[in-house]
């Protein structure tokens, strides 16, 4: 006989407001059903009220995480549409601060997957590493979280050489300090049992739902929206981390790799910062519609940008990364342990408020 | 198969003490250019213009000429961006620190 | 600029979209547009980093079939636009009845250019308690 638990909106697992009613049968998870809608705030709609150059820090605020991506995405969206060339300088500095945009997200989803499986003194020293990125963006743009870097036509903010030693000593603290945290996630026993052969998602169902990002290429997906080369990221030499394991332990150990890969790419970045003006000027609105797509740390992100001549958007639609990773989660709920359920969801690393914009 | 692997960092953290500050009494010098709040610290240069208020993405500026002459903040609808400080012509908005909101 | 590759009727959208799961194109997701007179929907898929739309243009109030028999991972796209714009579609695997995003008493296709205003109350436990205490 089976019965509905639900689980969430508030767990001590969940970081955000997602309800699972999971169908269950003992202790197995037959079927689960997500009900969102808590966060609504219709973020889309108020994005066609105001004027597109504003909408740059409105989209910054759509994800507390992956909030520098957001906007250089949007406005990478506008550039297209109304034909600007951005300066040198300014795509290595966006490729900069969305890779420390990234070490901060996967240190943040590695510190919370380690709270989900009860490991509170491992969660504490990942997110102690996890303040020295956080430094390194403060001093880099006088923000922690919204860095308000981004706008139409390059970037607002600079780094100059004593803000590129300080990143750089940052860079080589989290180097040598997560690597002893790399090795308890990895290697420890009591991580394995809970991690190893949970939650598989095969990579023919990945691709058919649509998996993106971290959860993708754990399944064997080859699939990273850096390759394509937006910002400066053709001029930076990196390969998609990829893993074939399926598991929540695969998931992890792309992220490990991701976060090195990250380290390197900024490096490069800041070895490489071209001598060019921030910002190209430009007049005029938008008329037109474009569909960009950048790599976040969860995945690909989606925007759908329309300009009716205007200094209006006719229609702004964000497509974030957990959306789609949704339906894929689904599939590792099946025929799941309860008592797994958590380590599963924080495995995808969901990132409700985005989803629901 | 590994057990204890976390054994050598908790040791390490035991003989090194804490890391964190006793906050209140113990304060973290803020870096430079910390986006805090946004003031006005000479008022007579402000030409009223509305130009920061228009460029506000949360309407938390409000500049009414007539009949007095006035420049309204409202602290709680900021978000820090920094629109209005790069959009005023005189120069006269700046960032403070967030312990002078 | 975005290139639209094909343009799709009622009639021949589950069939191609279908076509497109089989020949491994990706689902990346569907976008509404709401053009005043009309809707266009958008059906955004992906193959080897290159992006294929389709469009469907529906009439207002707008009744479209389902695709996620097809493809699972369009039911949760779905089931927002059905939401936000008001648009019903028909053969849902599993449907939220318009409230997936929206709670019971919020505004009715919020995201259409005139929406429809209309608020449903419903009885929240905190009115009622006024009401006795009256």
């Amino acid at each position: 006989m089976s019965m509905i638990v639900p689980f969430g909106p508030q767990h001590p697992v969940l970081p955000e407001p997602l309800q699972l009613r999971l169908e269950i049968v003992d202790e197995t998870v037959v079927s689960a059903l997500p009900v969102i809608g808590y966060v609504h705030r219709g973020l889309e709609r108020l994005a066609e009220q105001k004027d597109f150059q504003q909408d740059t820090y409105l989209i910054e605020h759509i994800c507390g995480i992956c909030s520098f991506m957001h906007s250089t995405t949007y406005c990478t969206g506008i550039e297209e549409i109304m034909n600007i060339e951005i300066p040198e300088r300014a795509k290595y500095l966006r490729v900069a601060w969305s890779e420390m945009h990234r070490i901060h997200s996967h240190l943040l989803a590695l510190g919370l997957l380690a709270d989900a499986f009860g490991f509170e003194s491992l969660f504490y020293q990942i997110w102690r590493t996890r303040e020295h990125i956080m430094d390194a963006m403060e001093f880099t743009t006088g923000g922690r979280v919204m860095l308000s870097a981004a706008c139409v036509g390059g970037v607002r903010k600079d780094i100059n050489e004593e803000q590129k030693k300080f990143v750089l000593e940052k860079l080589a603290a989290i180097e040598a300090e997560f690597k002893e945290e790399a090795h308890v996630l990895l290697d420890d026993y009591t991580v394995k049992s809970r991690t190893v052969g949970v939650g598989i998602l095969d990579a023919k169902t990945a691709y058919e739902r649509g998996a993106v990002g971290p959860t993708a290429r754990a399944s064997g997906i080859k699939m990273d929206h850096r390759m394509t080369g937006y910002f400066a990221y053709d001029k930076l030499d990196f390969e998609p981390v990829v893993e074939d394991g399926c598991d929540a332990y695969s998931r992890t150990k792309v992220r490990i790799r991701e976060v090195y890969q990250s380290i390197d790419l900024i490096r490069q970045a800041l070895a490489a910062l071209p001598d060019t003006p921030l910002k190209t000027p430009f007049k005029g609105n938008p008329n037109g519609e474009a569909a960009v797509r950048a790599e976040q740390p969860r995945g690909e992100v989606i925007y759908y940008l329309k300009g009716n001549g205007t200094d209006k958007l006719a229609r702004c639609r964000v497509r974030t990364p957990t959306f789609a990773n949704v339906a894929p989660m689904l599939h590792m709920l099946n025929g799941c342990n309860l008592a797994n359920v958590g380590v599963i969801v924080l495995s995808v690393d969901p990132c409700i408020s985005c989803t629901e914009r | 198969m590994k057990i204890v692997v976390m054994l050598k960092t908790l040791l390490f953290n035991l003989i090194k003490g804490p890391v964190t500050r006793k906050y209140p009494y113990e304060e973290r010098e803020p870096f430079p250019g910390e986006r805090g709040v946004i003031l006005m610290p000479d008022e007579s240069k402000c030409i009223y213009c509305g130009l920061c208020a228009r460029k506000c993405p949360s309407n938390a500026l409000t500049v009414t000429r007539a009949p007095g002459k006035e420049w309204k903040y409202e602290r709680f609808r900021c978000i820090l961006c920094g629109a209005c400080v790069e959009a005023c012509p005189k120069k006269c908005l700046e960032f403070g620190s967030r312990k002078q909101g | 600029m975005m290139k639209i590759n094909e343009e799709v009727s009622l009639e021949t959208l589950v069939g191609k979209v279908a076509a497109l799961q089989v020949a491994g194109y990706r689902f990346v997701t569907m976008t509404t547009v709401d053009c005043d007179d009309y809707f266009d929907i958008y059906y955004h898929y992906d193959k080897d980093y290159e992006l294929y739309t389709l469009r469907l243009k529906v009439e207002k109030p707008g009744v479209v079939p389902s695709i996620s028999t097809a493809c699972f991972a369009a039911l949760i796209i779905e089931n927002e636009i059905q939401d936000l714009f008001g648009i019903t579609f028909t053969g849902l695997v599993v449907d939220y009845e318009k409230h997936f995003l929206l709670a019971p008493d919020a505004p009715e296709k919020p995201f259409c250019h005139v929406p429809g205003v209309k608020i449903t109350t419903v009885d929240s436990p905190a009115a009622k308690k006024e009401e006795v205490a009256e």
